[in-house]
């Protein structure tokens, strides 16, 4: 897609107004992230920051207070419990994932997915957890692995609890990166022709049949989540499920297109505060 | 594909007959419609209007979204029902920026489902 066809699709296919329209042309990632703040600060002004952590619940306080009551005694405990034993069972190699993760895997997760420049490309913090495993003897967790990766990283993930994501975008490659995502976030696809913007940016605190809809801040900072309580979803999980609502074909999960669409949308939840694992309907 | 989308309209019509007899026991809606071009509207894989639309009208058009306006009077707001019928055929025509699918555009209904879409739209 040639920049100027973004252009449209920013400032005149989605019609964000006047924060997007500047947001469209030269925006730099920061620039970028700062049109969402401010476009949801005007059209949800009663939402604090920190509560988009909360998505489609920041906005309704009746599930808000159910979701509250299920977090204090979370039906999916034992399976982050089973989680955490697997992170402490040693790898064929003898060692842990701590010991092959930057900073024993405490405090990490809200800087994945990163840009790696050696690779050339976006890695998540399933691909850093796969690297490890290989790395020690063992063999890659497929992606779609949810009782082993999605069991992991549920209780993985609980050791960056209360970190700011933050995400960065340096150099022109990840700029690259950041950019495709950002198009796959905003161009229209499927039989039923819509963009996660028009959902998540255009009508986020709108109602789509008797959903309420969440907006796209705050997004990524809470994965994986536990459907229906116990049902371990990953956010490229979500992803896919998005795509098909839409009767799009979700590109695969680890794929360039999903990554990089994770690392943009990552992006523009920098500043908030990460908590795993979470209950969602 | 043409073929799929004529059986699978086939079969809805079907179900919109058994839906139809249901409803004939039922007390008479606010406008008299037909039951199967409001399968149409309502059906989750074909119009599903409902979930954009309210239609104060239709008393058991509960639970609708809110993305789009509420369908009502529609027939004094477009008297030119071939207006209202290509706003169903392609929203994107009156403004670019809309998020309603465009279901005859990219096939999620055929012409035939169209017109009694619009049909059913034109009576709210
Ligand atoms: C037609 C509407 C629609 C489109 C388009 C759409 N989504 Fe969603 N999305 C939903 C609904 C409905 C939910 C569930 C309610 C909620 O949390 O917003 C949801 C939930 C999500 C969630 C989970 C939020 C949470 O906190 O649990 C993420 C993440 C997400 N979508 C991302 C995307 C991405 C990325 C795209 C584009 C590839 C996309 N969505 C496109 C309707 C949509
Ligand atoms: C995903 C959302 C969505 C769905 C589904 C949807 N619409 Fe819409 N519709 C809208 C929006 C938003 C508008 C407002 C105008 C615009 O955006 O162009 C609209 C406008 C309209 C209008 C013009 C209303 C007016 O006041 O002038 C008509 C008529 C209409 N829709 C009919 C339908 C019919 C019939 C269906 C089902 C076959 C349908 N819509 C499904 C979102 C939707």
């Amino acid at each position: 897609m040639k920049p100027t066809t973004i252009t449209k699709c920013l400032a005149g296919a989605l019609a964000l107004g006047a924060a997007f329209a500047s947001a469209s042309t030269l925006a730099s990632p920061e620039e970028d992230r700062e049109a969402f703040v401010k476009y949801y600060a005007a059209k949800l002004p009663n939402v604090k920051f920190e509560d988009y952590v909360y998505g489609a619940l920041a906005l309704d306080a009746g599930s808000k207070a159910q979701y509250d009551a299920i977090m204090e005694f979370p039906p999916f405990d034992s399976q982050v419990e089973a989680g955490r034993k697997m992170w402490e069972t040693p790898l064929k190699s003898g060692k842990k994932y701590a010991d092959c993760l930057p900073n024993g895997g405490k405090n990490i997760a809200g800087n994945y997915p990163m840009f790696d420049e050696a690779k050339g490309k976006v890695v998540t913090l399933h691909d850093a957890i796969n690297d490890c495993r290989i790395a020690n003897g063992e063999e890659a967790y497929k992606l779609n692995d949810m009782k082993n990766l999605g069991t992991l990283t549920a209780y993985m993930r609980t050791l960056s609890d209360g970190m700011r994501m933050n995400i960065k975008v340096d150099g022109p490659k990840a700029l690259e990166a950041f950019n495709d995502g950002k198009k796959t976030f905003f161009s229209r696809k499927g039989q039923l022709n819509f963009a996660c913007a028009s959902c998540h940016v255009q009508n986020g605190g709108n109602y789509l049949r008797s959903e309420l809809i969440s907006p796209a801040l705050g997004h990524a900072v809470h994965w994986p989540v536990f459907r229906g309580g116990d049902t371990l979803v990953t956010l490229q999980q979500r992803y896919t499920g998005c795509f098909s609502q839409v009767r799009a074909v979700p590109p695969p999960q680890g794929s360039t297109t999903m990554n990089n669409l994770e690392y943009f949308h990552s992006y523009i939840s920098n500043g908030l505060p990460l908590k795993a694992s979470v209950f969602r309907k | 594909m043409k073929k799929l989308q004529q059986a699978t309209f086939a079969c809805l019509a079907g179900v919109g007959m058994m839906a139809g007899t249901a409803l004939a026991q039922a007390p008479a809606p606010a406008a008299t419609q037909d039951p199967v071009a409001k399968d149409l509207v309502f059906n989750n894989r074909k119009g599903n209007c409902l979930a954009c639309h309210g239609m104060p009208t239709v008393p058991d058009a509960v639970a609708t979204g809110l993305y789009g306006p509420p369908l009502i009077a529609m027939s004094a707001r477009y008297p030119d029902k071939a207006k209202l019928r290509a706003q169903i055929w392609n929203a994107m025509a009156a403004n670019p920026a809309t998020t309603m699918p465009p279901f005859g555009k990219h096939g999620v209904l055929t012409e035939a489902e169209i017109d009694k879409v619009t049909d059913f739209i034109y009576g709210l």
